[in-house]
């Protein structure tokens, strides 16, 4: 069973980001075939006068819990500025704190990242910080008032999939209770499924099935990925050993022929 | 005979009628802008008729219906054969790849190639050539359809369309959205730039992971630069990261357009359904033609014939989504 996002218990472990699609139509038949619970939306460029109504209304008519995000924000201002412009436009608490500090790598400015996390949870809102599997920027983004991390798997749009599992691990263990979402990176169901197998909680993600050539199939397959990774988790997996072990038992056969 | 009165002189608008009246039908137009200009969004298109790069992100209709345009634009305003070339930055060589995948029409062409194809751009040691698409001159274009027409004995009403009228064909873009609950509008943003220095002969579109940026020479040292695409319906300024962005791009296809004047800038919203695909809807006296989107000068031609073809003859071409005569 899942872990609830500030209370809300969700239908299943897949979120996904609603840029870059074709087209809306294509959105929309992506989450309708997927069931995917959760949409992040942009709320960033060019939305002060609710000039994206239509588009914006479309997210909403989905009929999923929106997670709206502040992407491409450098700076706390700027942060805190579309996270209270989110709550209006949306009419939800909750927001995908994102501060870029890396031009290259959109690598998260965590020190931003904390003191946003701090101010926008005082005010109320229920803060999804996107941040890296660092432990100790972990643990202050939980003291600033954070119930949920999401650590990247790789740059966002690399689709490189999970470039530090030992350290996704690592933080798995040190906060067994946290909801923790692997947001960014991912390129392959395989790497949605090992994200979960892992015992994450949720995997976001919007390239990889965006701009894949079939984004509905494969947000279905991303579906299929995470549901088994986490089936899967669940199942109690065996532990890898160096030598084989036979799955039939070879006593009482012949073995000196 | 029947007098069909078409709403709106955009490409959509002069298409349809231009469509009508060479098969023979007595046709009138409104706008209260008057003939062609920069209060409609096709005035400030690329004009590129590139039916093969489109289909990298657009729905198999574009590619069908749009290499049609070629010809259909050929015979009646200046059309230049000369293909499209695209290129990326070496950081964005695998979406190259995927963009090959997406699409068909094209040869993989090395440094030497692009070299000779366009000696002024900066260093592209990969591209992809795509030789049948073709552009043309969108300004040009418009006023060559609105001559047409008032040859042909058009009347052009410098006003808005009295309400009520019989056999109307409402061509208005975006300021058709009351009738049509579906339609959206989608911010692009260009630039005119002239360079005299650079010499670039064909459209060439930079790979570039969120805009598709393109170049399209005008003749003369000028160019138009194009074009974000932004679902926001506030089409009042150019912003700032997108100035950025469109210059950045110019300026990494040579660094000399950085000496580049900045003639216009525009700013308009394109006309959308949900999937992108343009669609003809007959309510009651009214055919509405309407959603070209990034495709106005790609998809009208087949846009007007599939409202000719309404009109006249009754047929309901596939853009036909709804008929409540």
């Amino acid at each position: 069973m899942g872990k609830s996002f500030y209370g809300v218990e969700l239908p299943n472990p897949l979120m996904l980001g609603t840029a870059q699609y074709p087209s809306p139509a294509i959105l929309e038949e992506a989450f309708r075939a997927s069931g995917a619970g959760v949409a992040t939306v942009s709320l960033r460029r060019e939305g002060a006068g609710g000039a994206g109504q239509t588009f914006w209304q479309m997210i909403a008519d989905l009929g999923v819990h929106v997670l709206p995000n502040t992407a491409g924000c450098h700076t706390v201002k700027e942060a805190v500025t579309t996270a209270h412009m989110a709550r209006e436009v949306f009419d939800t608490k909750w927001i995908k704190l994102e501060l870029i500090g890396h031009t290259d790598s959109l690598q998260p400015d965590v020190f931003q990242l904390v003191e946003a996390a701090r101010i926008l949870s005082e005010d109320g809102f229920e803060v999804f910080p996107y941040t890296t599997e660092d432990l100790i920027v972990g643990e202050r983004l939980l003291e600033a008032g954070c119930e949920v991390l999401m650590p990247w798997g790789a740059p966002i749009g690399s689709g490189r999939g999970l470039n530090n599992i030992y350290a996704l691990r690592a933080m798995r263990a040190e906060f067994p209770d946290v909801p923790l979402v692997v947001d960014a990176g991912i390129g392959l169901p395989s790497h949605a499924a090992a994200a979960m197998e892992l015992g994450f909680d949720a995997v976001l993600l919007n390239t990889a099935v965006a701009k894949a050539g079939d984004p509905v199939a494969m947000a279905k397959a991303m579906m299929a990925a995470v549901e088994a990774g986490q089936m899967a988790c669940d199942a109690d997996p065996i532990e890898a050993r160096d030598m084989a072990e036979a799955s039939t038992p070879v006593i009482g056969k012949a073995f000196l022929s | 005979m029947t007098l069909y009165s078409v709403i709106g002189a955009g490409v959509a608008g002069l298409s349809v009628a231009t469509e009508l009246a060479e098969r023979g039908a007595q046709v009138q137009v409104f706008d209260p802008a008057g003939p062609p200009g920069p209060h409609g969004c096709s005035w400030w298109a690329g004009g590129m008729l590139a039916p093969w790069c489109e289909y990298e992100n657009a729905e198999e209709p574009v590619l069908r219906f749009g290499q049609e345009a070629i010809g259909w634009w050929s015979k009646r305003t200046r059309v230049t054969k000369a293909g499209t070339l695209v290129v990326a930055n070496k950081r964005d060589l695998p979406d190259m790849r995927r963009f090959a995948r997406r699409t068909e029409g094209f040869t993989e062409v090395g440094r030497e190639k692009v070299a000779a194809l366009e000696p002024d751009l900066h260093g592209f040691g990969q591209g992809l050539f795509f030789e049948e698409e073709a552009h043309l001159d969108p300004r040009k274009a418009l006023q060559d359809l609105y001559r047409g027409l008032v040859d042909r004995g058009v009347i052009f009403h410098k006003k808005i369309a009295p309400s009520g009228l019989e056999n109307a064909i409402d061509c208005r873009g975006l300021s058709a959205r009351e009738y049509l609950y579906d339609l959206r509008g989608v911010k692009g943003e260009m630039l005119i730039i002239r360079a005299p220095d650079v010499e670039i002969t064909r459209p060439v579109r930079l790979l570039h992971p969120r805009i598709p940026l393109y170049i399209v020479p005008r003749g003369d040292g000028v160019y138009m630069l194009g074009a974000t695409s932004i679902e926001s319906e506030d089409s009042s300024r150019i912003t700032a990261r997108s100035m950025l962005e469109l210059l950045s791009a110019a300026y990494a296809l040579n660094p000399a357009f950085g000496e580049a004047e900045v003639l216009e800038i525009g700013v308009d919203l394109r006309p959308a359904f949900p999937d992108n695909l343009p669609r003809i809807r007959r309510l009651g006296r009214t055919i509405y033609a309407n959603g070209l989107y990034r495709h106005g000068y790609l998809l009208a031609p087949a846009l007007a014939k599939g409202v000719a073809d309404l009109a006249l003859h009754n047929i309901h071409s596939e853009m036909v989504d709804e008929d409540r005569a």
